[in-house]
This record gives structure tokens, sequence and C-alpha cells, in this order.
């Protein structure tokens, strides 16, 4: 059995007292373990933000990238190697904002991986500018008269480019996150778990006692059904005095993109053999220019 | 008579099939016993504008195109107008009655001017003119008699894949040119060009599939690339080769996806490459740094075109030689190799992956759109495929990690810079990569020792892999009065620049480098020991090759042969400079 203890790094966090990080970081170490899965079997790819430095306090294969560039490079590890479970831990300046457009074609692939956003709606490892999900009016050090720009609605982008699993989960909810991450990460295809992440440093006022009053789970809303995409997607636009959390959206049975590479029939990529290369085929490959 | 060479140029519109028709002429006459070397030119769009594809037959190999035609077929009034001057003396064109052909100017040159109907064959025998191009090929063909066979060969081939029926009316369109050509101009045609007997089979080959045979077996499994002239080819033929070879290929949503897909495949541990030319490369530089830092070996194929930005993107350039050598932030290692011929692109797209697994680092191959577009005939052994050696440098296997004593350190210092690596998947090898600086045990570090530690341990790579740096390639008499120096797709048009002036009675050299970088001065500075007079010849502006080798041999050259106008040198353009500069 895997104990939560095996993913415990000597390594210590440098985050803020009271950043919502530290719980993303419990849960994922918690999800981890209770599905059984070692160390070893993973591999927990990140990009650049307090949040992405998670592999490096964790004891777990580490491949910690360059800003908003995380997904691409999940993405061929989990093709070179699908053996590994492969889980991106991003923020919202790397995820939304220079890795958007990553994020919507790993959707709309499939690739089996979980993609964890911190979603703090603010840059905090360079100390308070507004990210793409800050409120319209939002102020900040590169907005000082109040954003312009509308936030992004990330669940509804996820929907849109065709993720086959949508959540959204809050840290002080810690074992509602590990279920929901548990279900993200045993989910065969691309999901998305954006986590309302409190920036106590940078973003006092979207911070627990924000949330707290206004987040509902979705599993205790009667009759929700996440196969449901057109209430997936209402639910997806409900913000302010109801923020839904939990599975918002989840589709069963459609093949992920490494099912369908052929390739890959013949098992992981980095385990196949060099091929031995025979003189039938050096005369094949020269008889195409003859 | 019988001729021992001759050049054909087919021009037309783009969407006429001018370079399918020069492409399956260069292959008809390889088939029948003939060296060939073909070169294209065309604009960036579908239809229309001008579109050229020259054909250089010849007896003796052959490394290069010549501007001179022998025989012009031209199928747009464009082709007439742009490419009549071109044609030698003796020599012929070909094209529609309906053309404008000054024949009085031809007249002087003794140039024929031979019309062939090919609209009314290609829609008389065909029932449509698309088939013009098929009609010029036959034309061609039965003007200098050549063996209507070889021309139906390709033609099968080439239809093939359309059904029966396109082979078929395909085949009557050319062999009715063939013989309209055949009765009414061969008798009076200066050229013919039999079978070469006893010739053994050879292949038609570009640099862009010699590159991409060397990689496919070197064990390269993972290609990923966005689509960009001239590389393009690459991703494709990776992506028609995979299913059968194990290849996983990706076309992706743009170049930084492509990096970042190559880095986490040759992470995870599988040999990776991205093809792209130089705009793709500019997006790829943070990613290449981040291979650097993180020790991930990559393989990145540059194309290079004329720039900046989307420049002429068709046409050649070595432009970009300094923006890889010194691209992305900070100081690491990386290695940078420059084929200039088939043979080299093919040996460096199997060494790039042993240079990358040994040293740990990017490797870059920088081609351009002359070598990576430019056909010619190979004997079937010239592209040593037996001869593919596979070297994953310090990898260390589940059996060596199995025997493991204490904590895996993935960037241990070493003498040689390089640490034995782990691939990610291991219970005794869990460790962190990182684009931060970091400690031997892959975590983030912002302390000035290991800082220091780590920097020295990566640059000392650099030292290492010198040894395996090639010097320059010398062609001609060790002795000369004269050395013309090039990199690259020059090799070509300078190797026949040589053996002209050497025919003349001069005597001059060449030197060909090709690793690039890590920089082999001192192979270098020996191989230019003995030049007395050195002109360098390179495709830009600022004479970028000239920079780098006078920056590390301080050696001066004596002068420079430049050219920025996106077409590829010739030899004659090459003699007719060296000609200026000894006048001036």
């Amino acid at each position: 059995m895997v104990e939560f203890q095996d993913y415990q790094s000597p390594v210590r966090p440098t985050w803020c007292k009271g950043c919502g990080d530290y719980g993303i970081w419990n849960a994922l170490k918690f999800a981890l373990s209770e599905l059984d899965l070692a160390p070893h079997q993973v591999l927990m790819v990140s990009g650049i933000g307090c949040g992405s430095k998670t592999p490096d306090y964790t004891r777990v294969n580490g491949l910690n990238t360059i800003h908003g560039r995380p997904l691409p490079a999940a993405t061929a590890a989990k093709l070179a190697n699908h053996g590994l479970k492969v889980i991106c831990v991003h923020g919202d300046g790397d995820g939304y904002g220079e890795g958007l457009g990553h994020m919507m074609h790993a959707a709309r692939r499939n690739i089996d991986l979980t993609d964890v956003v911190q979603n703090n709606r603010i840059y905090g490892l360079t100390k308070g500018q507004y990210s793409p999900t800050s409120p319209e009016g939002f102020r900040s050090k590169t907005s000082p008269e109040g954003a312009i720009d509308r936030p992004l609605n990330p669940l509804a982008v996820a929907l849109a480019a065709g993720a086959t699993f949508v959540g959204r989960g809050f840290p002080a909810h810690l074992r509602h996150l590990i279920e929901l991450l548990k279900k993200a990460v045993a989910h065969p295809g691309y999901a998305l778990v954006d986590v309302l992440q409190p920036c106590v440093s940078f973003n006092r006022a979207y911070a627990y006692d924000y949330y707290q009053p206004r987040v509902y789970k979705l599993e205790e809303e009667p009759g929700y059904d996440p196969a449901d995409r057109t209430a997936a997607w209402e639910r997806a636009q409900e913000w302010g005095d109801r923020i839904p959390i939990g599975v918002l959206y989840q589709v069963q049975g459609q093949p992920t993109y490494e099912d369908q590479v052929s390739v890959l029939g013949a098992g992981p990529l980095v385990k196949q053999r060099f091929r031995m290369w025979t003189e039938d085929d050096f005369e094949a490959l020269r008889s195409e220019f003859i | 008579m019988a001729r021992k060479e001759m050049t054909f140029k087919i021009g037309g519109e783009a969407g006429q099939g001018v370079e399918s028709s020069g492409a399956g002429f260069a292959k008809a006459l390889a088939r029948a016993g003939w060296h060939v070397f073909g070169v294209q030119d065309y604009y960036s769009r579908i239809r229309g504008g001008h579109n050229f594809y020259q054909i250089r037959a010849s007896e003796q190999p052959i490394y290069s195109h010549v501007e001179s035609v022998d025989v012009l077929l031209a199928l747009t009034q464009e082709a007439v107008d742009r490419h009549c001057g071109e044609i030698v003396e003796g020599g012929a064109v070909i094209c529609e009655e309906c053309l404008a052909v000054d024949c009085a100017a031809l007249d002087k040159r003794e140039v024929s001017y031979l019309p062939v109907p090919f609209t009314e064959i290609a829609k008389e025998r065909g029932g449509s003119e698309v088939m013009r191009n098929t009609a010029a090929l036959g034309a061609a063909a039965g003007l200098v008699s050549f063996p209507f066979e070889a021309i139906a060969g390709v033609i099968e081939d080439n239809f093939r894949s359309k059904g029966s029926h396109a082979v078929g009316i395909n085949l009557q369109v050319a062999e009715a040119a063939y013989h309209f050509a055949q009765d009414n101009y061969a008798a009076r045609s200066n050229y013919t060009l039999g079978r070469v007997e006893d010739a053994p089979r050879r292949m038609v080959i570009d640099g862009n599939q010699a590159l991409s045979l060397g990689a496919l077996l070197a064990g390269c499994k993972f290609v990923a690339g966005y689509p960009m002239t001239p590389a393009t080819p690459i991703l494709q033929w990776m992506a028609a080769h995979g299913e059968r070879y194990g290849v996983v290929v990706k076309h992706t949503e743009d170049e930084i996806a492509a990096m970042m897909m190559v880095i986490g495949a040759a992470h995870a541990g599988v040999r990776a490459m991205a093809p792209t030319s130089g705009g793709g490369f500019s997006l790829m530089v943070e990613a290449l740094g981040f291979a650097g830092m993180a020790e991930i070996p990559v393989v990145i194929v540059e194309g290079q075109r004329p720039g900046p930005s989307t420049g002429l993107a068709t046409r050649t350039e070595q432009g970009d030689l300094l923006f890889v050598l010194f691209a992305s932030q900070g100081e690491f290692p990386r290695i940078v190799l420059a084929p200039g011929t088939l043979e080299e692109s093919f040996q460096a797209g199997w060494r790039a992956f042993n240079l990358a697994e040994k040293y740990q680092c990017p490797v870059i191959i920088l081609s351009d759109t002359f070598l990576a577009n430019s056909v010619r005939t190979l004997e079937t052994d010239a592209l040593d495929f037996a001869g593919v050696q596979i070297d994953r440098g310090a990898l260390l296997t589940d059996e060596d990690l199995d025997r493991l004593q204490g904590e895996y350190l993935r960037y241990a210092y070493s003498e040689s810079g390089v640490s034995p690596r782990a691939l990610p998947g291991h219970p005794k090898a869990v460790y962190q990569t990182t684009s931060d600086e970091h400690t031997p045990d892959g975590h983030i570090t912002e302390e000035a020792e290991p800082r220091r530690r780590q920097v020295e341990k990566r640059l000392r790579k650099l030292d290492v892999a010198l040894e395996d740096m090639e010097g320059p390639v010398r062609y001609g008499p060790p002795e000369a009065e004269l050395t013309l120096i090039g990199w690259g797709s020059t090799y070509g048009p300078l190797r026949e620049a040589v053996d002209r002036l050497n025919a003349q009675g001069r005597t001059v050299n060449m030197l060909h480098i090709k690793d690039i970088w890590p920089f082999p001065t001192e192979k270098v500075k020996a191989a230019l020991a003995g030049a007395r007079r050195t002109v360098m010849v390179e495709s830009n502006a600022t004479g970028q090759m000239a920079f780098l080798l006078q920056a590390h041999t301080r050696v001066n050259i004596d002068h420079h042969v430049r050219k920025y106008d996106g077409r590829p040198f010739s030899p004659e353009y090459i003699l007719a400079r060296i000609e200026e500069a000894k006048n001036g």
C-alpha cells in the first residue's frame, strides 16, 4: 500500500502562510496515495509560478518546465510512456494566460492527463498583477484603474474545447478536493481541475472569506447529472453568490488520444526496443527513391 | 550527337504540375542511367505565379545545377520571357505556338524554336488540358530520343494511385507528344539522350529525405512539428513511415508545443526530433534553453530560408547561423551540425541523436531550402544504412538502477559534465528536473555555490564534445593558390567551381565546414594552415561564417562572395565573382 508519507519530500515549501497551495499540495498527495499510485509511477509536470513549485516539494518524478508550457511536455511524456500517470500542476497565469491555447488543444485531444490549475486570480510570484481570471475592474499593479479585460471562464473554455472531465475544487474543503482529484486522475482522458486557490498575500479580497459562504457541492445538488453537457454548461456560467464545486462534467467511454495511436498498441514507446533493421528493410527504404 | 550532359528547364504556373513533371523526368533520367541534379524554384502560392524545375543530367556524377539551359519547356508566356535568355547556343525552346517568342533573338544564338500543341494533344488524347505538363514531358523526351518506356514507367508510378484510367490517358498524351516532337524535330536536334548502358540502379533523393532516413535508422521514435517550408516534408515523411517503423508523429498547435513535446518525449526516454525553419525555431527558443538547463537530449532540424520574418518563404539562405548558435538567454552547451550534401544530411540525421544523448543537450541540424529540396542521384550504397550506430551515452538501464546504492543524483557533478541519466519510472530514481538552477538531486536552488558548479558542469560538456566535432572536408589538391571556403549547401556549386578552375590550369581547392558548434577551432586552423589566398562563399549578407571563423582562428579571409537574393549559388556565379575579385 502506498502511504501519504511516501510522497513527503525533505524539501519544504516556500509558500506564504495560509496559501491555498498547501491544501492543493496535500490533496494531491492524499489522492495519489489513496489511489495506490507510487511516486515512481507518477510524472508531475508544472510550469512557472508559486504553485508550479509543487513537484519540487513532493517526492515524485517532477518536470518543472517553463511558463505556460507544461501541457505539451506532459502530452508527449504520456505518448512516450503511457505507463506513467501524468499530472500537470500550474497556476492561472500559466494555464489560462500564457498556456491557454495548449489547454484547449490538450482538451480536444483527450490525452490522458490531469490538469490541475491553481487559480488564485492574481500573479503572486511576480507580486500582484491581474490575471486572466481577475474580475472586471480589478485593481492591481498592472491595472491601477481597474481591469478592462473581462475574466476568462476556464470551465466553459474546457467544455467548449471538448474536455471529457471538468471539475472545480476548493482547498478549504480538503476531503472534497481529494475525492475530486481522485476522480480526475482515474478518468481516462483529459481532466481539468480548476482549484479556487486563496492568495493571502496579493488577493485578499478573493481568499477564504470570499469563497467559504459561496461555494456549494454539485454532488449534493439533487438531480445534477455530470454526464449532462447542457447542465454542465449552465453551471459553468454560475458565479457570484453561488459557486459550484465538484465534478461539473464527465463523459465516459471516450477513447483517449494515446488509445488511438496505432504505434502505441505495441506498448509504451519507451519500452519498445530499437528496430533490428534487416536488408529487406533497407531495400524497401531504398526502393522508394529508385 | 550523343551528349554527355544537358540541362532541361520546365517553367510554368503553380498548379500546372511543373514540380511533379520535373521530379518525374529526373527519376526517368536516373532510371535510364543518367546522373541527375534537380532544383526547384517556386512561389509561396497554390495557383499562378511562376515556378520552374531544372534538371541537369550527366554521364558523370554531378553535385550542382548550372545556369545554362539546353532545352526549355515553357508552359506560359512568363516562362518564355524569363528563361529564353538562359538557353545555350544550339539549344531549343519547346512551347505552344500561341506564345510570343522572339525568334530573331533566338536565331542569333542558333536556338531552335520548336512549337508543340500541348493543349491540343492533352485535350485530344487525354480529354483535358490539365495534362499539358504530361504532353510537355513527352515532347522533351521525344526531342532528344529518350527511351519512351522510361518516361512511361514514371507516369505509371505517379498516377497509379489515381487509377488505371488516369495512367492510361496520361500515357496516351505523353506518347502523342513524344511522337510529335520526335517526328518533327528529333532529326535536327543537337541532343540525344539514350540509355546509359550498364549503369547501376541509383536513388533520386533530396536533403530532407536523406536526413529523415538517418533519423529513422537512428531510432527516432517521436517527431513533433508544425508545417513550415522547407522542413514540412520531414514531418510528412516521418508521418508516412510512422506506423510501419514505430514512430509517433504529432502535428502540433504551434512550434512552442512542438519543442515542448520533443522535450517531454525525450525526457521520458525516446529519441525525439522537431523539424522547423527559422520562424518556427524563433518560437522554440525559450524551450531550447530549458532543454539546455535540464540537460534533455533533443534534436531540432532548422531548414533555413531567407528572413527576417516571413522573408522569402520558399527560397534559400544561410542567414540563421549565428542565431542558432546563440539563441536563448543564458549560456549552455548545444551542438550544431550543418550538412552540405545528401550523404552528410543522412549522417547528421543519425549522428545528431547520438550526440544529443551522449552530451545530454540540444543538437541542431542546420539545413536550408536548397539542400532540403534539391534532388541528386546516389549510388544505392552511398547512404550507409548498415553503418548507423546507436550510442545512448550515459543512460542507466533498469538493471543499473536495481543495483543502485544510495540516492540517485540526476545532476551529479562529474569531470566530463555528463551525469548518468535515469528515465522517470524506476522506484530507485524518483527525481526532479527543473528549468530553475538546481542542486545535484535536481531540486531548485538559488545559492551561489551550486549555481557556479552546475554552470561549469554543463559547459564542460562542450570541451569534451569538441573531440567529436569533425574538421572541414577538403576537396581539390592539398596545395593550392586559392582556397574557397564554404559550409552547408554551398558544397555542390563550390565543388564544381573548383573543378572548373583546376581544368583551366589553376590550382584551387575548397574547405567545407560541416560541424559548426562547438567550433572545431584547431581542426579548422590546421586545414587553413597551407592556404595562400582565401575566399569565403556563403548565402547571407553579413558573412556569418567568416565572422565565426575569424573570431575563433584569427585567420583573416581575403575575399568574400555572398548571396542573399534567395536563389542558390551556381558554379558560374561563384566563378564570375572570383574573376571579379582577381581583376578588382
